[in-house]
């Protein structure tokens, strides 16, 4: 009862974050230009992605004092991510009185085995995923909301393209069989039978599905909403870009006039350089985040 | 609702938790139509503002040339906020640099309860009909109705706190029936347009 009673709100919170964007800032003044630019959220990091990739290392949760500072200055829900299977950051993060964890393959995994138990948290978590079965063992631990994982700092969309078409083509998939049938499509995904039921059952996930990983222009926002995202992260794609004022304000717009085509057009007018982005194959396979966690 | 004029209640589509509303009313058989600019709007005869963030939608319906027009649209016809949209529709917000659209006398102060780990589920009091019912009540960093005209009428309470309430078109409720399954307040919102609309 507990346990329905706190999952309930944790989905809760996840739906009131739909159709906005959630924006990576690093600074209490881009905290307030993302909330005046009109994002639902923000991840308060030490380093967004792009920089992460670039300086190397082993990436951890923030400083505490970051989080902190960006908490005083937004009212709006502030996330923060903790590494994949670490506990103890999320204990902190929860201690901080984050409004959601992000367990995110951006920092350098701590259990290369297990992820967080999601269910033992009163903060709703949100996790990545690559494809139908990452995102069902992910809510079988206590996820609240998914998000399609992309390939974080390097403003390319293809892998949240990739990932985003893995998870809605399994759904198609599973709503296509027989009862009889999905027991072996649970085995196959490698996810817990009674999800796969309830993913046939409701035709979606059941929690919000949100994208990340990419995103740097309105059209790629657009793109996202048009292929399932209820929603989008927004990583280096804005702070990396010429103007991130004017580029968050147009994300935003073409976040939730994803079908205005008019208004995509609009938007994306004049913004200056969209982060400059990486080709995927350029980066050396140990240094790929997505294929962190399972 | 045989016999009863067809109706298309609005449902707010800029931000936030929309498709719930729209899940609710449809199993009560009313139309609906998101709404995302004021074309859209003008074919409502009612419309829900839903849950989501008040700072964004704020920014959003300004952005997108909504918010007189749903100022406006307030006094002619019901809005029913929960939440966002209950922050939105009052006459003033505590604590908080903030604008609102100032269509109802309610005073109301944003994440009342705290932070996430505060949000809570418990029973609340209905007092729809006339007669007081029992309903799963749902808060998300909930805001809190801390002080009312003389007018506005009380329809829910939780522990000595006003809930649910209404003043002349304007319906708002600080909780969350649209993540349950329980139709009771949509379909009393629903009646309100339907009466609204023989009125006009």
């Amino acid at each position: 009862m507990k346990d329905a009673q706190d999952i309930k709100l944790k989905i809760g919170l996840a739906e009131m974050l739909k159709g906005g964007v959630i924006m990576d800032v690093t600074t209490p003044e881009q905290a307030k230009i993302a909330e005046d630019a009109g994002a639902v959220a923000v991840m308060a990091l030490e380093r967004i992605p792009a920089d992460i990739r670039a300086l190397g290392g082993v990436a951890r949760m923030s400083d505490p004092a970051v989080i902190k500072a960006i908490q005083q200055v937004v009212s709006i829900p502030v996330m923060a991510k903790c590494r994949i299977g670490h506990f103890a950051e999320a204990q902190v993060l929860q201690a901080l009185g984050v409004d959601f964890i992000d367990e995110s393959e951006v920092l350098t995994p701590a259990d290369e085995e297990f992820h967080v138990n999601k269910w033992v948290f009163k903060i709703p978590f949100v996790c990545g995923c690559r494809n139908l079965g990452e995102a069902l063992r992910r809510i079988a631990e206590g996820a609240a909301m998914i998000r399609t994982k992309g390939e974080a700092g390097t403003g390319n969309i293809v892998e949240a393209v990739r990932h985003m078409r893995a998870v809605q083509g399994g759904i198609r998939r599973i709503q296509s069989l027989g009862d009889e049938e999905l027991v072996t499509e649970a085995k196959n995904l490698g996810a817990p039978a009674e999800l796969v039921r309830e993913v046939k059952k409701l035709g979606k996930l059941p929690v919000p599905n949100f994208s990340a990983g990419g995103v740097a222009t309105p059209a790629d926002a657009s793109l996202m909403r048009q292929l399932g995202a209820e929603t989008v992260f927004v990583g280096s794609g804005i702070f990396k870009s010429s103007a991130p004022d004017k580029m968050a304000k147009a994300i935003v717009s073409a976040t939730t006039h994803y079908m205005d085509f008019d208004l995509v057009a609009h938007v994306s007018e004049g913004l200056g350089q969209a982060m400059p982005g990486i080709e995927i194959d350029k980066i050396p396979p140990e240094e790929r985040m997505a294929p962190r966690g399972w | 609702m045989v016999n009863e004029p067809t109706i298309t209640c609005g449902i707010l589509a800029l931000q936030g938790d929309y498709e719930k509303h729209r899940q609710i009313l449809r199993l009560l058989n009313c139309h609906t139509r998101l709404v995302f600019n004021r074309e859209d709007l003008q074919r409502c005869d009612g419309l829900i503002l839903p849950g989501g963030e008040s700072t964004t939608l704020i920014n959003l319906l300004k952005k997108h040339d909504l918010w007189d027009a749903v100022r406006d649209f307030g006094r002619r016809k019901p809005i029913y906020g929960t939440c966002a949209g209950c922050i939105l529709v009052a006459k003033s917000i505590v604590g908080m640099d903030q604008d609102s659209l100032n269509l109802i006398d309610i005073t109301v102060q944003r994440n009342a309860y705290g932070r996430q780990a505060d949000s809570f589920i418990d029973d609340i009091t209905l007092q729809l009909n006339g007669k007081s019912e029992t309903m799963e009540g749902i808060f998300i960093r909930a805001p809190r109705i801390i002080s009312m005209g003389e007018t506005v009428r009380v329809l829910a309470s939780y522990s000595g706190q006003v809930i649910l309430a209404e003043q002349d078109n304007i319906l708002v409720g600080t909780f969350h029936p649209e993540l349950t399954s329980d139709t009771r307040i949509h379909r009393y919102f629903v009646q309100r347009i339907i009466a609204s609309v023989k009125k006009s």
